[in-house]
């Protein structure tokens, strides 16, 4: 028993490296030095970058005589306005863009994204190659294919396309009526207005009533009556004070009317129809996760297939679509900026293109840029959140 | 057979066989009063719908085939009234759409990279296909480096290491250099190893009372970085092809395999580091991921192209389409980020805890148990993330780079080719080269998605 040897106990002392709370902190602290020390670098860097090449800072350049012209503007612009004034042009240009983009690829998803959930089988084809031959292609593909190949392609202004003979299309773009407010068109737009307001009362206290008794209210008849009859009749009252402007062919061209330049055309058609195939597998998406026990049993109570759709598949599918939905809102916002390569004057074109050439500011000027853009995003994803808190079953 | 009676009664005792269905209602006929014309709405979205077919279907097979030239040399080929697809052009213009401007007879280094790509790839796809481990190493870090130098040519003539940045060692090693390697820089790059080895190791021993482990860490950084540098330093005797020759087709798979390629690791980390537990950690991967998510693709552009030069040392100004590329992985990093945060939610909490019980460590657990698991769970989402990668190499026209489609316009422009019909015929051809590109990456991960649900039904 002599040769029974004690076994070593490691006894070495415990690291204090081993400590997991010491060594989070000391990751972190790494991590920021690490973060810190490259920040400090770049501004380092950029102070002598600007001064070897004689670049101003600051936001100074804002309030500078631009000095070019924008083929878009929604509010007055010149080219003596400031860089300020064309970077609210922009703006506008894309939000404009995004808006009406919104408007239509909403419309086609929604349409393409139940045709694919068709029992018809030429409908469903139809929509199943819409979808996969859009959403296959680059959207910079399909803007530079409707800009150079289909607008451009459209017969000069003497040879266009009349619309009913109210609107044109030309390779100029497309004209329409230009609406010119009279005296007492305040009357109209404030029954216009209050029809509106009206019409939302209704239809909230038309779901009251549903919910309580069961017996619904033509809410959407009443409210289109409203809509159109109140402004109508103010318009008869007040002698009919807005009028449109029809375009005339003078020479080459359009006089008069309201010119839709082709950059837009081509962008909005663009990104509504590229956004329209994703939205549409969203929707399908959205109806197919409503169980068809729901359908069924919505059938078995005696509802028609129109109140099953309404009132049953499309209130739960909703929960399913807005969320996806928003982001490709987004996207399309975010897809705007393509607006660029055909030259239609959104933000980036008339900011970080014609501005940056012209101040050589690029810091400033493509962090503006990049910060509006956060925004819109940031606000979209706070409606989001919120909406899906309102939203979310809750569950026990 | 029936039994009939004296008093006329008559009793059947067999079944009548029954009538077949009316004609009506089976077959085609059936199908199309079932599928087609079931209600009067249905029957004029039915021939609504075919209306379309035939205005479009038809003319366009006439455009791209029946009325389409096929030979020719030049633009009178395709100058007539009723001319369809002009296919010359694309002849013409294949070669500068596939390569650019790449020297003609270098052009055989790129066919090459093409080659290797596809023979990796194709084995890496196949999901029974063995040895993954190897050919995802082979594909993601061997294949870049080769191409890298196949493509560019090599020699990147390394002049100055950490220390000749203080004017240390230039006086020793002048500028003697051995097949392109400069041994000044070489001398400069093992003395700052052996430097920093032993920082870490004195570093490691006051703090954790053994430095073998950092010490090791740094050796194996250092000589990754050596092994790499040195291949691209090495004079293989390839000529010298600047980026600004690359284009077409080459530059858009160059940008979508290095964004596939540089956004994975970094995507992972940016997961990982959003799922921390350290609030630092964890803040810093919120903002770089929300940052990126939150701008368009072509601001970032601009800011790479623009803005980058700015922040980097003066005199230092990188190649555009690096620069074009560092945008192009930042900015798929962030969403490949996302799209593994969704795998690692997905997981169930059970595998870290008996992972953790196990007694592994986190970047055991992580790299054996949890990260197997969650990007397996996520291939068809990281799929999606690279068609849509591969849409977006598109943009990066806007800042002069000419990407495949950019050398379309350009070959627009030509007026040997100036034709009507010349736009349409070469928006036909990118459309389906996209279109392969793009519908065979979504069909493969729906394929993955369909195979991996049946291996988790029970």
């Amino acid at each position: 028993m002599a040769d029974w040897v004690e076994p070593a106990v490691r006894q070495g002392r415990t690291s204090f490296m081993n400590d997991p709370k010491v060594r989070s902190i000391v990751l972190q602290v790494v991590a920021l030095v690490l973060v810190i020390v490259l920040g400090w670098m770049f501004i380092d860097n950029a102070k002598e970058n600007l001064a070897a090449q004689k670049i101003a800072t600051g936001f100074g350049f804002l309030e500078n005589t631009a000095g070019f012209g924008i083929s878009q503007t929604l509010i007055s612009y010149s080219e003596t306005s400031t860089y300020g004034r064309a970077f609210a042009v922009g703006i506008l240009n894309t939000l404009l863009v995004a808006v009406i983009g919104i408007f239509f690829a909403t419309i086609i998803g929604f349409l393409v994204g139940i045709g694919r959930l068709s029992k018809n089988f030429v409908i469903r084809l139809i929509s199943t190659c819409y979808v996969e031959l859009l959403r296959n292609l680059p959207p910079l593909f399909q803007i530079l294919f409707w800009y150079l190949a289909v607008l451009s392609a459209m017969p000069n202004p003497r040879q266009s396309i009349s619309i009913f003979g109210e609107a044109y299309i030309s390779n100029r773009g497309i004209v329409v009526p230009r609406p010119l407010f009279g005296e007492g068109t305040g009357l109209v737009l404030w029954t216009f207005g209050f029809a509106v307001l009206a019409t939302v009362l209704i239809g909230a206290w038309g779901r009251q009533r549903r919910e309580e008794t069961g017996r619904g209210f033509p809410t959407l008849w009443i409210g289109l009556g409203l809509i159109i009859g109140l402004p109508l009749i103010a318009m008869i009252v007040t002698g009919f004070p807005i009028t449109f402007e029809k375009p005339e062919l003078k020479g080459f061209n359009f006089a008069g009317g309201m010119r839709v330049v082709p950059e837009f055309v081509a962008l909005t058609v663009g990104l509504a129809t590229y956004t329209a195939a994703f939205i549409a597998e969203n929707v399908r998406a959205g109806i197919t996760s409503v169980s068809h026990g729901q359908t069924e049993a919505a059938n078995s109570l005696g509802l028609r297939s129109g109140y099953t759709m309404r009132l049953v598949v499309i209130p739960q599918a909703m929960r399913v679509i807005i969320p996806p939905l928003t982001s490709q809102y987004l996207n399309l916002t975010k897809n705007s900026s393509l607006a660029v390569a055909i030259g239609y004057p959104d933000l980036v074109a008339v900011f970080a293109g014609t501005t940056l050439n012209q101040t050589g500011q690029a810091i400033e000027i493509i962090a503006i840029t990049m910060g509006v853009y956060l925004v819109i995003s940031i606000i979209t994803s706070v409606i989001m959140n919120a909406y899906n808190k309102r939203v979310a079953l809750v569950e026990r | 057979m029936s039994l009939t009676f004296d008093d006329g009664t008559f009793i059947r005792s067999e079944m009548q066989t029954p009538l077949p269905p009316p004609g009506r209602n089976v077959g085609a006929i059936g199908w199309m009063r079932e599928n087609l014309f079931s209600s009067i709405t249905n029957t004029v979205l039915t021939l609504a719908g075919i209306a379309l077919v035939v205005w479009i279907l038809p003319p366009l097979l006439r455009f791209l085939f029946i009325d389409a030239v096929w030979t020719g040399n030049n633009r009178d080929a395709c100058l007539g009234a009723e001319v369809g697809a002009c296919w010359p052009f694309i002849k013409a213009k294949f070669a500068q759409l596939i390569y650019g401007f790449y020297p003609a007879d270098q052009r055989w280094r790129v066919n090459l990279v093409f080659l290797i790509g596809a023979v990796l790839l194709v084995p890496l796809l196949v999901l029974s296909w063995p040895h993954k481990r190897l050919n995802s190493f082979l594909f993601f870090v061997a294949y870049p480096i080769l191409a890298f130098i196949l493509l560019t040519g090599g020699n990147i003539s390394a002049s100055n290491f950490l220390l000749g940045h203080f004017g240390l060692l230039r006086a020793v090693a002048g500028d003697a250099a051995v097949a392109g390697l400069q041994f000044g820089f070489w001398l400069d790059f093992v003395i700052t190893a052996a430097l920093c080895v032993a920082v870490a190791y004195l570093i490691g021993r006051l703090a954790a009372g053994s430095g073998r482990g950092a010490a090791t860490m740094t050796a194996y950084v250092f000589a990754g970085f050596g092994i790499l540098t040195f291949l691209w330093d090495v004079d293989f005797g390839l000529e010298r092809v600047e980026t600004r020759q690359w284009g077409g087709l080459l530059v858009t798979l160059v940008i979508a395999v290095t964004g596939i390629v540089t956004s994975m690791p970094l995507g992972i980390a940016l997961a990982l580091g959003r799922r921390s537990k350290m609030p630092i950690v964890r803040l810093l991967s919120v903002i770089f991921i929300e940052f990126w998510r939150g701008v368009p693709l072509i601001t970032v552009l601009f800011f790479a192209t623009y803005m980058l030069p700015l922040f980097l040392p003066v005199g230092v100004n990188p190649d555009g389409l690096l620069r074009a590329l560092v945008g192009v992985a930042l900015f798929t990093a962030a969403y490949i980020a996302e799209v593994v945060r969704g795998g690692l939610q997905a997981i169930p909490k059970g595998q870290y805890e008996g992972a953790m019980a196990m007694g592994l460590t986190w970047s055991q657990m992580m790299r054996l148990i949890i990260l197997p698991q969650a990007l397996t769970l996520v291939i068809p989402s990281i799929v999606n993330s690279f068609i849509s990668l591969f849409k977006d190499t598109t943009l990066v026209l806007i800042v002069s780079i000419f990407d495949f489609l950019g050398q379309l316009r350009a070959a627009f422009t030509d007026p040997n080719w100036a034709t009507p019909v010349t736009l349409y015929t070469g928006f036909a051809f990118a459309g389906i080269v996209y279109f392969l590109f793009c519908f065979g990456m979504s069909r493969y991960s729906l394929f993955v998605e369909r195979r991996l649900n049946t291996s988790h039904r029970h």
